[in-house]
């Protein structure tokens, strides 16, 4: 193909480019700056070198905050992929009904994080919360501001309240893509109900799946204002995942220095993720496309 | 195998059918004999798919009973009729090789190792895809994913009858050819009953030993190619057999002879036709001459198709179609044409009528 030479083109990205130098480049540099730099306040400066990221490589309470994370994205991940699955196979495929249940599940989504936060924190209050008041009244010692395995199984049940519509909603669409030839060709094979889901449903909502993966993974490894509001990193740091940590450094404690060398690993760090994800995609991709 | 019979078949997709326009499939007795091959040809939304999905067991019929060898399996579940079908679209399972793939309604009906391995291996070389077989089924072509799923119901070799919805669609040209044939094949060496849908009357007359044409719901035609071609009981039939189709002229019967415009053409019988009355006439069996009687007509240009010349008239405003040899002429002053007696039909309110002998 013959293409125009044409230098002044490159004016045309120019918009675009101040565009994303305010958005994303600037503010990031800013980080980048701190990282590197020490102040004993008065606005003075100096050059501290790349210290900052191996004090953070070195602290347990970096890689205390990581655990806590992938252990937190690993159980919502193992709960609402199955659970959405099982929800959007057992909805009714067509109708009023479909409507509805697509409409009520979605209503999750569309609330703010934080006032997901408030509700599941007033629902699990043991003096006048539904959920807290009702297990305590059958007996059950439950306490999220006291107890860490009632924190996290409070947090986790949250999230899988919030989220897992729509790991359900996008494995309705996969469904409602399988042509019905799929399933009557099924049935004159014999398939048990079992062979249907595992040769022809799951295959074929691969990639919607892998998307509601990659999706709930990024969301809940930066998780922030769900946790905090509900049990503000507690009790203890039970519930201080890696963003509530580096807000808790950077804007608690003022340690503007270790905290932007802790935000650039954890922005390195999703990214690299995101890219695994990504080649994992394409890929699939490319092998169904053929 | 089984012989398959329809009493009193109809189907409507609305909960309270009253009006014969509300059923998709209008009501039908026929019975499908045992190691035929049947072609079920008719143009889009004909009620071919309705048909054959009743009688897959895909769709419970709002009326009449299905009979497979005399037991009435009309609400029976597809996989208790013991039947295959193969779809328009090609249906392989993505994440299974070859092999797995054929092997699956084997496997689901619990037969074992040894016997599923005879048989894949078998219907792999029937489908000529020995080499692929341990391949995944996933990137294949379309037509070595229908060959697949063919070979998924040919594994089965007691079924009742094999079905196809449309099934060469996807395919290319030359595959096309290349599969019926080996549907042909396949049909002559295991003498399955076979049911093929299709649009395409190509497909359908080469494929078929009887072809049922089907026509809004309701089934206008059975007969053989032959039958079809020389006798359309339907105005329909004429119409979609042939290429190109049967010409109508509106014409006024008078027992023996018809009026045609101002012409009388001599019918060579006697019918007995009332309503809105027509004489169907193949275009093979037209002649275009240049004097003596005939039905006015002027010739507007001619077509070579190859192994014949397709002429098209218009006579007083219908148009006409007549197929000539290759290599005649036509006279430069031809202006009117004949028809040979024995391709003449006629039609009485778009259904053909059958000649009197007796009287004359």
């Amino acid at each position: 193909m013959n293409k125009t030479v044409n230098q002044k083109a490159w004016f045309l990205i120019l918009p675009v480019l101040i565009l994303v130098a305010f958005s994303a480049v600037i503010p990031l540099m800013t980080v980048v700056n701190y990282s590197v730099q020490d102040t004993f306040g008065n606005n003075q400066f100096f050059w501290a070198g790349l210290d900052w990221f191996k004090d953070m490589l070195e602290s347990d309470r970096m890689w205390n905050a990581l655990g806590r994370q992938l252990m937190f994205s690993g159980i919502i991940l193992a709960i609402e992929v199955p659970l959405g699955i099982f929800v959007a196979l057992n909805m009714p495929q067509k109708g009023f009904w479909s409507s509805f249940c697509l409409v009520v599940m979605s209503l999750p989504l569309l609330i703010p994080w934080n006032v997901v936060g408030t509700i599941w924190q007033i629902f699990g209050r043991v003096d006048i919360g539904l959920l807290g008041y009702t297990l305590d009244a059958l007996g059950i010692d439950y306490n999220y501001t006291q107890d860490s395995f009632d924190a996290w199984a409070t947090v986790i049940v949250m999230d899988v309240w919030h989220w897992t519509s729509l790991v359900a909603l996008l494995a309705f669409a996969g469904l409602r893509s399988i042509p019905d030839a799929y399933y009557q060709a099924a049935k004159i094979d014999q398939a048990s109900r079992w062979a249907v889901f595992r040769y022809i449903e799951l295959p074929k909502m691969a990639g919607v799946l892998m998307i509601a993966i990659l999706l709930r993974f990024m969301d809940s490894f930066m998780i922030y204002t769900e946790p905090f509001v509900l049990t503000g990193g507690g009790p203890g740091n039970a519930t201080t995942f890696l963003s509530i940590d580096l807000v808790k450094m950077a804007l608690g404690q003022f340690d503007l220095g270790p905290a932007a060398a802790f935000s650039l690993m954890y922005f390195l760090t999703i990214l690299a993720i995101s890219w695994v994800f990504y080649t994992v995609m394409t890929t699939l991709d490319k092998r169904d496309g053929k | 195998m089984a012989k398959i019979t329809l009493e009193h078949l109809a189907h409507s997709y609305l909960p309270n059918p009253k009006a014969p326009d509300d059923f998709a499939l209008k009501e039908l007795n026929h019975d499908w004999s045992d190691g035929e091959a049947y072609a079920l040809l008719g143009s889009s939304g004909c009620g071919k798919s309705t048909l054959l999905n009743i009688i897959s067991g895909l769709l419970i019929p709002s009326q009449g009973r299905v009979l497979f060898d005399g037991h009435d399996v009309t609400t029976a579940p597809t996989a208790k009729r013991n039947i295959a079908q193969v779809f328009q679209f090609p249906v392989v399972y993505d994440t299974m090789t070859v092999r797995q793939n054929l092997a699956f309604p084997l496997k689901n009906r619990g037969m074992d190792v040894a016997e599923i391995k005879r048989r894949v291996q078998k219907v792999g070389a029937m489908i000529d895809m020995e080499a692929q077989l341990d391949h995944k089924a996933r990137g294949l072509t379309a037509d070595a994913k229908q060959k697949i799923s063919l070979g998924r119901g040919m594994v089965r070799e007691d079924v009742n009858a094999l079905l196809f919805d449309e099934p060469l669609t996807v395919i290319d040209p030359h595959m096309k050819w290349e599969l019926r044939t080996q549907l042909k094949k396949l049909h002559h060496d295991f003498g399955h009953t076979m049911i093929y849908v299709t649009h395409d009357q190509t497909e359908a007359l080469t494929f078929a030993d009887k072809v049922v044409v089907m026509y809004d719901g309701r089934v206008v035609q059975i007969g053989t190619p032959q039958e079809l071609f020389e006798r359309p009981g339907h105005t329909f039939v004429g119409y979609f057999i042939g290429s190109p189709g049967m010409n109508l002229f509106d014409a006024e019967i008078n027992g023996t002879s018809a009026r045609i415009g101002g012409a009388v053409v001599e019918l060579g019988a006697h019918y007995a036709a009332t309503g809105k009355t027509q004489v169907g006439v193949r275009p093979e069996f037209i002649r275009i001459a240049s004097e003596g009687d005939g039905i006015p007509a002027k010739v507007q240009r001619i077509e070579d198709v190859g192994r014949h010349q397709v002429v098209r008239l218009d006579a007083a405003g219908t148009s006409v179609s007549a197929v000539i040899a290759e290599g005649q002429t036509i006279p430069a002053d031809a202006d009117r044409i004949r028809f040979v007696t024995e391709g003449i039909n006629v039609y009485a309110d778009d259904w053909r009528v059958t000649a009197r002998k007796d009287a004359a």
